[in-house]
């Protein structure tokens, strides 16, 4: 198709100021607000003992889930790909099924299955917390989060096929050190890749967390707590526009690893 | 391309996890409390020390944010810090039956406390003291933009036409409660004309009240966004804007009800000492002196002569005790499912 | 990029092999064994399924009858209207930019076309609450243009584009790069007119993709929370949206309820998706059998 030049600067205008209104000028105007008044400022409302609380929580938060997800997710895509059972078009749909699940929902089901009027409710009662407690926002996060490193993993998988771990199988290698050394090395990128998504949308969970989540200040807020908490509870305005601006630093972080890790997928 | 080869160092791989794991716990550990820049008093918890949990309705932090420093300079008072948590005191209430562990309650109205009483969180004895459980309180007040554009003054100015009125939902917050009580007590003149009552109640619910924020701070933070032109509060929180510069003023009507906040300690708190403490202190003249300086009103009659300026003495003052009290206001007005008050909610909202 | 990929075609499965390669046990070939299949089962069935059957179990709690109460409760109908309208809304105005705006990534150049590439999926990186104080930032109360949007449902539907912003270009970017441009030069050299060209050639092509990245922003959509609960208002029966009305009624303990308006969202995103698998999976099977 020849776009004639008007056409296309048209068209280029239209898409570049569509971009400008929805995602630039918000978050230039949101950057603008919280360093307007220096970066001291800033600093300030960051570096409180609750907002560094809920940073903590957060990494702590990360740390747990990406582990977990990390293992789980892998013999999951192993099962999916290598595995021979019927019904893996269900599995796989399951493995989706977070993407189509409202985080509220999250936060509704974790209630109704480990609250103290839940299915698990009895734990409650043997002294195991697990709503209103760290297991709970966990167990959120793992939730939304469980898709990222079984996708990224699985079409590795596909491509790279079985014949150098059959090949492995045959020089007599064990079935671990066939994963550790063939496998795995192989899956490396997609497995990053997935490892950032994971941990970008952990930093960014809200809906699921604030459900299940005692929202003490200092105790067990995430970072996007702090931000609703501060806006809402506290009418304090710039401490949101602060925290809000520390989580986009760090989204944008996840966006560039992204961008690298792409590239370097691409190229191998 | 250089080989990337942490993958097949399992080591490095530990170490890293082993890292990570120790910072978050470590970081976590020496997080504080308080969201204060100024670095208040409980930036620290060490180990060993007392450490107070107090859980609030949405709006006394102001209050708190006074009263947690006084009374960490005092004896009783040394050494302990508090974790602090504010929202609707329906729902607050909630989380505290259904697990949350708490040393404090400080809820808006008194059923919230007795849903604990009876779930055996709170002893039934926490209002047999003298001043009933109740250290401070305030009044029903309106609150206009700056100017009162549409001239509001008393509740029948709220029924006029095109009027829009914030008040939060009293199926999770105390303040509801309150703010639907004061035009029913003094249309009902008391409770004696309840049809009265409910009609008002009627028209201003079904026909001037859209949001339905969940909390007495949520209504306010909606009130200031823009929505509305009356906002139905506290005094207290009126006074809070006011103070933090928000283009706004209140008008309290004639006939207004007498807001009573309860604190009760909790049955299953591991510090008695130390929390009733702290619930003492809120009895103190330095404690009330400085809940009336945060814009709510002491129980203390002489320290309340003393801020009359702030809270000037409505011509006629309602109070429960004058509805016949909260379990029968409850049961009667707010019952979810019988409640009058609460049907008409339901009717015009669900 | 492959973040937010569609749920359509796998990636192509392996070349073919040799026979004698697959009478190597599977067992020890790296493979995954049963015991490994178990331990997925019994991961996808403690994280997702046994909270979602709660979910499921208490919403009939009072019967069918109560479920369909529940659900007809004005309230919830107005919520579940508002989010279907709003959504909808959303993932048409995403079908036309979301396409413009992958045409002009892929066949247009200019300075800082790559920053521009990258920042698509800023809003799918950022938290949702951040997105929400972001926007009521320049559309709310404070705004510094005036625009006073907040509680109102355009800022529904601006909050939700932003959140929906990569789906559709994701989606379409990969496809527009494939395409072959060959038969648009020979289609152009025989005399077609461009719009013919994309009538007949470009957008069949790409409907796949666009109708994949137009229904999984539609799921998203309708889901979405946090990007809402700040600027929305969250008015019922103007701005209340699904998510809203479920969260108020757990906190006013009406599991029933609650359970109920989630059950009739997952049903319609489950809907939405199967309808997409299926017409990922008959795209695929053209394609195989087009080689």
């Amino acid at each position: 198709m020849i776009v004639s030049r008007l056409s296309r600067i048209s068209l280029r205008t239209v898409a570049l100021a569509y971009l400008g209104i929805l995602v630039a000028v918000p978050i230039g105007l949101i950057l603008a607000r919280t360093f307007g008044d220096g970066f001291a400022a800033f600093w300030d409302q960051i570096t409180t003992p609750a907002a560094i609380s809920a940073l903590s929580l957060s990494l702590l938060i990360v740390a747990i889930v990406v582990p977990v997800n990390v293992v789980f997710g892998v013999v999951t895509a192993l099962a999916l790909v290598r595995g021979r059972f019927r019904g893996r078009g269900i599995v796989q749909a399951i493995v989706d099924l977070p993407f189509a699940v409202s985080p509220i929902v999250v936060g509704v089901s974790l209630i109704l299955l480990w609250g103290s009027s839940g299915w698990f409710g009895f734990l409650e009662d043997s002294g195991i917390k697990v709503i209103f407690a760290l297991p709970g926002m966990v167990l959120a996060t793992i939730f939304v989060t469980l898709p990222f490193v079984v996708r990224e993993v699985e079409p590795v998988l596909h491509e790279i096929g079985e014949e150098q771990e059959q090949a492995a199988a045959t020089l007599g290698a064990s079935r671990w050190q066939t994963f550790w050394r063939i496998t795995l090395p192989a899956i490396r990128w997609g497995l990053t890749y997935g490892v950032v998504l994971t941990i970008a949308r952990s930093l960014g969970e809200f809906g699921a967390v604030i459900m299940v989540s005692s929202g003490i200040a200092g105790e067990s807020q995430t970072l996007t707590l702090l931000v609703h908490s501060r806006y809402i509870d506290d009418h304090n305005t710039f401490g949101a526009y602060a925290a809000s601006t520390l989580l986009m630093v760090l989204a944008i972080v996840a966006l560039l690893l992204m961008t690298v890790l792409d590239r370097r997928r691409e190229t191998e | 391309m250089p080989a990337f080869d942490w993958f097949t160092n399992r080591r490095r791989i530990a170490a890293g996890a082993a890292t990570a794991l120790a910072l978050g716990t470590v970081l976590a550990a020496c997080g504080g409390a308080s969201d204060d820049t100024s670095g208040s008093a409980d930036s620290e918890s060490s180990a060993g020390a007392v450490k107070l949990s107090l859980v609030g309705y949405a709006v006394p932090k102001p209050g708190f944010d006074k009263i947690i420093p006084a009374f960490q300079k005092t004896a009783a008072g040394k050494g302990i810090t508090f974790t602090q948590s504010y929202g609707a005191s329906g729902d607050q209430s909630r989380k505290v039956e259904a697990g949350l562990d708490t040393d404090i309650v400080n809820f808006s109205v008194e059923p919230d406390i007795t849903r604990l009483v009876k779930a055996g969180i709170v002893a039934d004895d926490w209002n047999a003291d003298e001043h009933k459980g109740l250290p401070f309180g305030s009044v029903v007040t309106i609150v206009t933009r700056a100017g009162n554009p549409k001239g509001i003054k008393d509740w029948d100015d709220l029924l006029k036409p095109g009027v829009e009125v914030v008040t939060p939902n009293p199926f999770s917050s105390g303040s509801a409660k309150w703010n639907l009580l004061a035009p029913y007590a003094v249309k009902s003149d008391g409770g004696k004309d309840p049809a009265a009552g409910i009609a008002y109640i009627k028209k201003l619910v079904g026909e001037h009240v859209k949001s339905q924020p969940k909390s007495g701070r949520e209504a306010t933070e909606t009130f200031l966004q823009g929505t509305g032109d009356a906002l139905l509060t506290y005094e207290n929180e009126a006074l809070f804007i006011e103070r933090d510069g928000e283009k706004v003023e209140h008008v309290t009507p004639p006939g207004t009800f007498k807001i009573e906040n309860p604190v009760a300690v909790t049955k299953t708190t591991k510090h008695a000492g130390a929390a009733n403490a702290f619930k003492d202190f809120l009895y103190s003249d330095e404690g009330q002196t400085l809940w009336a300086q945060a814009g709510f009103r002491p129980v203390n009659e002489a320290i309340l002569a003393k801020f009359a300026k702030d809270f000037p003495a409505p011509q006629k003052l309602w109070t429960i005790a004058d509805l016949g009290g909260w379990a029968d206001v409850d049961a009667k007005l707010f019952d979810a499912d019988n409640g009058s008050i609460a049907k008409v909610y339901d009717e015009a909202t669900s | 990029m492959a973040a937010p990929t569609t749920t359509a075609a796998p990636h192509q499965p392996a070349p073919a092999r040799p026979a004698g390669a697959r009478k190597i046990g599977r067992r020890a070939a790296g493979g995954i064994g049963p015991l490994g299949l178990g331990v997925a089962t019994l991961w996808l069935s403690l994280i997702v399924l046994l909270p979602l059957a709660a979910v499921i179990v208490k919403s009939f709690d009072n019967g069918i009858g109560g479920f369909i109460d529940a659900i007809d409760a004005p309230a919830a109908r107005a919520a579940l209207l508002v989010t279907l309208s709003v959504s909808a809304v959303v993932a048409l105005v995403n079908v036309v930019m979301g396409t413009l705006i992958a045409w002009v990534l892929v066949r247009d150049d200019f300075p800082g076309k790559s920053i521009v590439n990258a920042l698509i999926d800023l809003p799918f990186a950022l938290p949702t609450i951040v997105a929400s104080i972001v926007l009521l930032s320049l559309y709310g109360p404070e705004s510094p243009i005036g625009v006073h949007l907040n509680a109102t449902r355009p800022a529904l539907v601006i909050a939700l584009l932003f959140v929906t912003l990569p789906f559709v270009v994701r989606s379409v970017q990969p496809v527009l790069i494939e395409l072959d441009k060959e038969v648009e030069e020979a289609a152009a050299s025989l005399g077609a007119s461009n719009g013919l060209i994309l009538r007949k050639i470009i957008l069949p092509t790409l409907a796949p993709a666009i109708l994949s990245g137009a229904g999984l922003a539609f799921t998203r959509a309708i889901g979405e929370y946090g990007s809402v609960v700040l600027i929305g208002g969250g008015i019922p029966r103007e701005t209340e949206v699904a998510s809203q009305y479920i969260q108020k009624q757990i906190e006013i303990d009406r599991f029933v309820n609650g359970a109920a308006v989630s059950v009739a969202l997952l049903a319609i995103a489950f809907s939405v998706l199967f309808v997409l698998r299926i017409i990922g999976s008959r795209t695929a099977r053209r394609e195989e059998a087009a080689r």
